[in-house]
């Protein structure tokens, strides 16, 4: 199987990346979207935390918890909004929200 | 063995993200995340990140799934199921998925290698204060990234106001 390199982590990061964006694309659960975001935020630390090992520098690990920081405010925020629009909307599809789309 | 572990996890990690995507029932997907998220705490400990991987299953396994099921009992399933739940464009997105993951496989194999430097070298610097992971974040987390860490606490003040904001129900 060879030895392991950074590639191989890069590698499966882009296909989680990739997976997480056909997520938000093709689905029209807004909630659905939400946790297809969080595969693409885990795909980001992936390539974060491998870098830092292979590099060895200890501040890819630290940017890491920020961004799982930032992942746990988005979820936050963005499944209050979720609640607000189907409190408004009686809806949780995305294509059913189109005010804005004039 | 390390790389039999890589290949066992990574392939946990994906199959299980391609079928949280593919599944109709939102609970299953949350179900499948949550083996996603185990997997990738997985592959942190392979890259000698144990804190990373331990905040990882705590906060995403733990905290972000949680919140998540408690969204989807609060609004209506039995109306959600009816509607298609993709999109009719699904297989244009499909092929654009293979298409960028091609991409970015085809530039990154031969030039990773320039990315890394000394990798040999990762025990000492990722465990620089008392052999030990925890302890040498501990310490880099409270000198050379206090200020980062200070705005991180604001952060999550703000969005905290701002989710009971907006899920409050108006008078």
């Amino acid at each position: 199987m060879g030895t392991l390199g950074l590639s191989h982590y890069l590698l499966l990061s882009a296909a989680l990346f990739g997976i997480g964006v056909t997520g938000v694309l093709v689905r029209r659960n807004v909630i659905m979207v939400l946790m297809c975001l969080e595969l693409i935020f885990n795909a980001a630390n992936i390539n974060l935390v491998a870098v830092a090992r292979y590099r060895p520098d200890l501040a890819g690990q630290i940017f890491t918890i920020f961004t799982i920081t930032v992942a746990a405010a988005e979820v936050a925020i963005g499944l209050g909004l979720v609640i607000a629009m189907f409190r408004n909307k009686q809806t949780v599809n995305v294509d059913d929200v189109h005010l804005l789309e004039g | 063995m390390e790389s039999i572990a890589f290949y066992i996890i990574g392939s946990i990690v994906i199959v299980s993200a391609l079928l949280m995507v593919i599944s109709r029932q939102l609970v299953h997907s949350i179900v499948y995340m949550v083996v996603s998220f185990i997997g990738v705490g997985g592959l942190f400990i392979l890259l000698q990140a144990e804190f990373v991987a331990a905040v990882q299953i705590l906060v995403y396994a733990g905290g972000i799934v949680v919140l998540f099921l408690f969204v989807v009992m609060l609004v209506n399933l039995n109306e959600v199921n009816q509607v298609e739940y993709l999109h009719r464009q699904w297989a244009p997105a499909g092929v654009m998925l293979l298409v960028l993951v091609a991409e970015i496989g085809v530039l990154l194999w031969g030039n990773a290698g320039a990315l890394t430097v000394a990798p040999e070298q990762a025990e000492t610097v990722l465990r620089a204060v008392d052999h030990g992971n925890t302890e040498t974040i501990g310490m880099t987390l409270y000198t050379d990234f206090l200020l980062p860490f200070e705005i991180a606490s604001m952060l999550l003040l703000v969005a905290m106001i701002g989710a009971i904001y907006l899920a409050m129900k108006r008078a």
